[in-house]
């Protein structure tokens, strides 16, 4: 098996955690207000996602658990 | 098609809704539940609403008052409007995603030297990714669709799909069979049969699955493109064309290690998609007491005790007492017993992710790895169920939650709980995220079909029976050209799906019943070394015929037609809901199976030598191949699935 699955899933999410989080500190309430209960969870939601997706890469990279 | 009286009940006083969007996907709204990836297989959790399609109860029986409308306004969509409004930021989310699943198959090309590369992985994937992947394989998008419609029907007992119709048939194929499947080197279920018993038991299952898989895979395409169109716009023909090109792509590309791999992608896509809706819904409804107090007051509504939609258990009694329509006896035998375990432990679209895990341990492991998540997903999938309809109710009485789902025939339409929470909960950018969630899961639901048939139809038919002994080259060619082949004919089957409903319903029908009694088989295979083929052949065979005489001569209360049952002429007894007939059905179905094929093995003498049957049979295995040796105890299968079974037992108890 030559592909870590970890790094296309951390990949992935920081790339979606990205664009959702800047997306979130540039538009204004008009965006949210009448969805999401007023929450900004784009920004909310998108740090969730890179935070996932640095761990995953990082345990890409440590090659940590290969033997499991 | 359409209605009158509901147009004019609820278009209040707007023309031409004929043509809205909400009376154009009549088919799969009143199908889709009848639906599910494997058609046959009952059991399986995503089956709740394909086997309930109505409550026996009419649904207007929770009419309000006369004067007000059942659905108090929701916002209508006009004609040719689309109900989800997508931005450029939702298009680039769906296109990241995209290029990802096409890049892992491009990744993996080079990796694809032999034909056991592209359709076993070659034994060579870490226990949880195969975990994950034997979740996702059945966690299509019917089935998050299905479970959030049946929440709202049903409430937490939709759960039951998964407590009792999932996870201890996971917990006993990883702890009991999987030694077998895979200490045998069979590179497929229907292989297997072939190994233990002989070719004709093979060639029973090898073809009624390799015809089953095409058309889930062709329903899961056009399931996809209908609810596209309806959501998003986009017209049939081109979703079918997109959804079809990326599947073949990453498989032909990447074969099983490609699908897997995307179905663990697709697996954190749905946690990431759905979670933040389930947050956002519950804190809408005011929490789990606010969600309980507004089920409450539903259930009195419907004329039920009032815990009907909030407690798992207590209204198990009789038929008569929960939306479901059961009681429990059949749906602890019917559900958690014949049919839990005839789809978990031999369907080879899920046993096939554990097949490809690169040690006998990691194999044994991977349904106990999926076990863990699977029993957390209720909260995932039905819980915003549970959450749309005490919304809804909400907005019935005057309330001010915004929320309502959409009406058909005079109840609502559950099916659009998860496309309508996302578009009433997210924004431009989640919005995107949880379509993108929604389509990954379509599509690998159709990718864990064509892979499964792949791998069927090139060692258990084209090897079997049309060019053997040929180079390993050759089945790789084969078996690419087989994947070309397979999306071919899933198209074909998601057009005639959409021409002719009732071909698709008795097809399903008639998977179901030879579904239905293949348990028995493999129970009495493994652990009877006296079982014969013959009698695991004929037992089939009478199985079958057993659950296709007992849905002809019942039918379930108020069936207006032949495919519900009954089509023997006379109807012996009428059943309170369409689940409880099937739960039946393959009571019965598995019964004469069992008793059946223990008749004719001893009467019969089996062709296989017990060395023959080392390893595929309990007692003719050795004791070592059963254990895993001198690891520490905690790290064992039986501990873990102990632990399995005690959290769901815990979750039991916690929504008793």
């Amino acid at each position: 098996m030559n592909l870590d699955i970890r790094y296309p899933i951390g990949l992935l999410f920081l790339a979606i955690g990205a664009i959702l989080t800047v997306y979130g500190l540039v538009s204004g309430p008009e965006i949210y207000a009448t969805h999401s209960l007023g929450l900004n969870i784009n920004l909310g939601w998108g740090i969730v996602q890179l935070v996932f997706g640095a761990v995953m890469v990082g345990l890409a990279k440590s090659g940590a658990g290969k033997g499991e | 098609m359409f209605r009158p009286l509901r147009s004019v009940e609820l278009s209040s006083g707007r023309s031409g809704d004929c043509k809205s969007p909400a009376s154009q996907h009549r088919w799969f709204e009143s199908n889709l539940h009848h639906h599910f990836p494997r058609p046959g297989t009952a059991g399986c959790s995503g089956d709740a609403a394909r086997l309930a399609p109505r409550p026996f109860r009419p649904d207007s029986a929770f009419d309000p008052a006369p004067t007000a409308p059942l659905v108090s306004a929701p916002p209508k969509p006009t004609p040719m409007q689309s109900i989800i409004h997508f931005g450029t930021i939702d298009y680039v989310i769906v296109a990241i995603y995209f290029l990802f699943v096409l890049g892992i198959g491009w990744a993996l090309r080079s990796t694809m030297k032999g034909s056991g590369d592209f359709l076993t992985s070659a034994r060579s994937i870490p226990g949880w990714v195969a975990g994950l992947a034997f979740l996702s394989a059945n966690l299509g998008a019917q089935e998050v669709i299905g479970m959030a419609a049946s929440g709202a029907k049903y409430g937490i007992m939709t759960s039951h799909f998964y407590w009792v119709g999932a996870i201890p048939a996971m917990v006993f194929l990883g702890v009991f069979m999987m030694p077998f499947y895979y200490g045998s080197k069979a590179r497929s279920v229907p292989e297997y049969l072939k190994l233990r018993f002989d070719e004709k038991t093979r060639g029973f299952n090898a073809f009624s699955f390799a015809v089953m898989t095409i058309f889930s895979s062709g329903i899961s395409m056009y399931a996809m493109a209908k609810l596209m169109h309806l959501l998003l716009g986009w017209s049939f023909g081109a979703s079918i064309a997109i959804s079809a090109v990326i599947v073949l792509v990453y498989i032909f590309l990447g074969g099983l290690t490609s699908a897997i791999y995307n179905e663990v992608l697709q697996f954190f896509m749905i946690v990431f998609g759905f979670a933040p809706l389930v947050f956002l819904g519950l804190r809408d409804v005011g929490g789990w007491a606010g969600l309980k107090a507004k089920l409450l007051e539903y259930s009195v509504s419907r004329h039920y005790a009032a815990g009907a939609w909030t407690e798992a258990w207590k209204h198990l009694g009789s038929p008569s007492q929960n939306p479901l329509g059961v009681e429990w006896f059949g749906m602890v035998m019917g559900l958690g017993f014949v049919l839990s375990f005839g789809y978990w432990c031999t369907d080879f679209l899920v046993v096939q992710r554990a097949l490809a895990a690169k040690t006998m341990t990691a194999a044994r492991r991977t349904p106990l790895i999926a076990a863990i998540p699977k029993m957390l997903f209720p909260f995932l999938v039905i819980l915003p169920g549970m959450i749309a309809i005490a919304l809804t109710f909400e907005s019935t009485k005057g309330g001010t939650s915004g929320f309502s789902l959409p009406a058909k025939d005079g109840a609502y339409d559950y099916d659009l709980v998860i496309p309508y929470m996302l578009g009433h909960y997210f924004p431009t950018g989640m919005l995107g995220l949880g379509m993108t969630a929604l389509m990954a899961s379509f599509m690998s639901g159709m990718a864990g079909n064509v892979t499964a048939f792949n791998t069927v139809f090139t060692y258990d038919i084209y090897e079997s029976y049309i060019v053997r002994g040929k180079p390993d080259a050759h089945y790789l060619h084969v078996a690419r050209f087989t994947t070309v082949v397979g999306i071919a004919l899933s198209i074909a089957a998601a057009y005639l799906a959409e021409s002719y409903n009732n071909i698709m319903d008795v097809l399903q029908l008639v998977f179901a019943f030879v579904n239905a009694p293949l348990f028995a088989t493999f129970l009495l295979g493994m652990f009877w070394k006296r079982t014969t083929g013959h009698a695991a052949f004929w037992g089939l065979f009478l199985g079958t015929a057993a659950a296709a005489v007992h849905h002809g001569l019942t039918i379930p209360f108020g069936a207006s037609s032949l495919v519900k049952g009954g089509w023997l002429g006379s109807v012996l007894h009428t059943y309170p809901s369409e689940m409880a007939q099937n739960f039946w059905t393959a009571i019965w179905a598995f019964s004469t199976c069992f008793v059946a094929t223990i008749l004719i093995s001893v009467v019969t003498t089996s062709q296989k030598t017990d060395a023959q049957l080392r390893g595929l049979v309990w007692s003719l295995t050795p004791h070592e191949d059963k254990t895993e040796g001198d690891i520490p105890w905690w790290k064992r299968v039986a501990p873990l699935g102990a632990v399995v079974l005690a959290l769901t037992v815990l979750l039991n108890y916690i929504f008793w």
